[in-house]
């Protein structure tokens, strides 16, 4: 067999999954913190400050890779969901479930570091804004997911049952989004749009660029962890997780 | 038509153990006048500030309405076995779920759109308005209860639902719930209520397509017996 292939079904093996969990962690973990120290160093203190908002724009190093990174981990989410609902792929089922907390927390900070941004901006911590309308919303869908999985007794069930949750989310959310955008215009007319993507300066532009490589990593690592443990949980009857503890190793 | 039989009963069963209590068939009604009776009184009972708020309020009210009657669409066929007889069976499922979508429609999306004018009549809704009200809310709740059904099917085997079924259901009520108070909003304002209702029209359409699968699927998963 093509050693590639191969690779990729040993990973569906829990032992094995587990073994190369714990090896990859640091590979993710350690870049994910220097590349975040590096464009957080950048971004708040050696770009130069905006000539229209002045330092508050700074706050977009850490909103912007979080809202690309909610929207990512959603549908990353419902792709595990899909695989877990057709292959019945234990794993996978741990890696949709372990997505959604992550998720979530990136879509809590978006929502956070957006309302402080609208406070001198806006001049309100709320504005019924399409983008942060459809981010609210994605926040409850995380938490649907979160919960339906979490109310089954069964572990298995209750992931395959949020895995047909995530999937209706992954088909509203593209609807939800038109739709909050279609009532916003509807009621005011023009939205405040200052960041357009060509209107970026390059030097505000890569300190950006690090941190969402920045949240990527740590995103896998996060995912990784989540994994490891919620495995552990799950085949904690199995000979090889006894054998693992006892001697300390895989 | 012979093959459509085992959906055309279900229907008909749903209606007729609907109707046998008819007590529970007006609680929806009876709550969303309750409903309307807390809103008359928080704000003040003028028509001046009624009247403006008084579309949204019955859309918040009726989704509400509905959403109450969820918890019981699938409950009584998972106690006394039904739902287990349906998937050993060789009826489709999604067939069925035809059958139940249609049936809560009837009873809870028809008769709240029916019972609307009576809610427009307490909130001194603009005569006016009232046409293109009753039309979004016959379509809009369609569409509704294809979300609740998905919500239903998902919680059918636990042993409480209630705020869950919120979690889940309200965040995909939103889009119709912004189309179908954006036509009557577009009136409102002297224009066509067209674009909203077909959009609210195209989003019921969809709903109607995949919901129902969705429903089947969900209720599979819930009768796997764990490994």
């Amino acid at each position: 067999m093509n050693p590639v292939f191969r690779w990729f079904h040993q990973l569906g093996s829990p032992p094995y999954f587990y073994r190369f969990a714990t090896r990859a962690l640091p590979w993710f973990g350690i870049p994910a913190l220097l590349l975040a120290a590096v464009g957080l160093y950048l971004g708040l203190l050696k770009v130069p400050a905006d000539y229209l908002q002045g330092d508050s724009f700074r706050i977009m190093y850490i909103h912007v890779p979080s809202a690309w990174m909610s929207m990512f981990i959603y549908v990353l989410m419902a792709v595990y969901g899909a695989i877990a609902l057709i292959w019945r792929i234990k794993i996978t089922e741990i890696l949709f479930l372990a997505c959604a907390p992550i998720g979530a927390m990136f879509t809590a900070i978006t929502l956070i570091t957006g309302m402080l941004w609208g406070k001198p901006t806006w001049g309100a911590y709320w504005v019924w804004d399409a983008r942060l309308t459809s981010e609210l919303v994605l926040l409850f869908l995380y938490f649907g997911v979160m919960a339906l999985a979490s109310a089954y007794d069964d572990l298995r069930q209750g992931a395959r049952a949020a895995a047909v949750l995530a999937l209706v989310g992954v088909v509203n959310i593209p609807i939800i989004h038109f739709s909050v955008q279609w009532w916003n215009t509807l009621h005011q007319g023009e939205t405040v749009r200052i960041f357009g993507k060509s209107s970026i300066d390059g030097s505000m532009l890569w300190p950006l660029l690090i941190m969402a490589l920045a949240t990527k990593l740590y995103f896998i690592f996060a995912l990784l962890l989540r994994a490891r443990g919620s495995l552990l949980e799950q085949e904690r009857g199995k000979q090889w997780v006894r054998d693992m503890l006892v001697r300390g190793r895989a | 038509m012979n093959h459509l039989r085992p959906y055309t009963a279900l229907l008909e069963r749903d209606l007729r153990l609907a109707f046998r209590r008819r007590a529970d068939l007006l609680m929806p009604l009876g709550f969303a006048v309750l409903v309307v009776l807390l809103f008359g009184i928080a704000l003040g009972g003028t028509p001046e500030r009624l009247a403006p708020v008084a579309a949204p309020v019955i859309w918040v009210t009726v989704l509400l309405a509905g959403f109450l009657s969820l918890d019981g669409l699938f409950r009584p066929d998972v106690e006394d076995g039904t739902l287990d007889q349906w998937l050993a069976g060789s009826s489709s499922i999604v067939g069925l779920m035809y059958g139940k979508a249609l049936a809560h429609w009837f009873l809870y999306g028809v008769g709240m759109t029916l019972s609307t004018p009576l809610l427009a009549m307490l909130l001194n809704l603009p005569v006016d308005l009232l046409p293109v009200m009753l039309i979004a809310l016959g379509i809009g709740t369609l569409g509704a209860t294809q979300i609740g059904l998905i919500a239903a099917a998902l919680t059918a085997r636990l042993r409480r639902s209630g705020i869950l079924l919120a979690l889940i259901v309200m965040p995909l009520y939103l889009p119709l719930l912004i189309f179908g108070s954006g036509a009557v909003d577009a009136v409102r304002l002297g224009e066509s209520p067209r674009a909203a209702l077909l959009l609210l029209a195209a989003q019921t359409v969809l709903l109607l397509t995949l919901a129902p699968p969705a429903a089947a699927a969900a209720l599979r998963i819930g009768s796997e017996n764990p490994p």
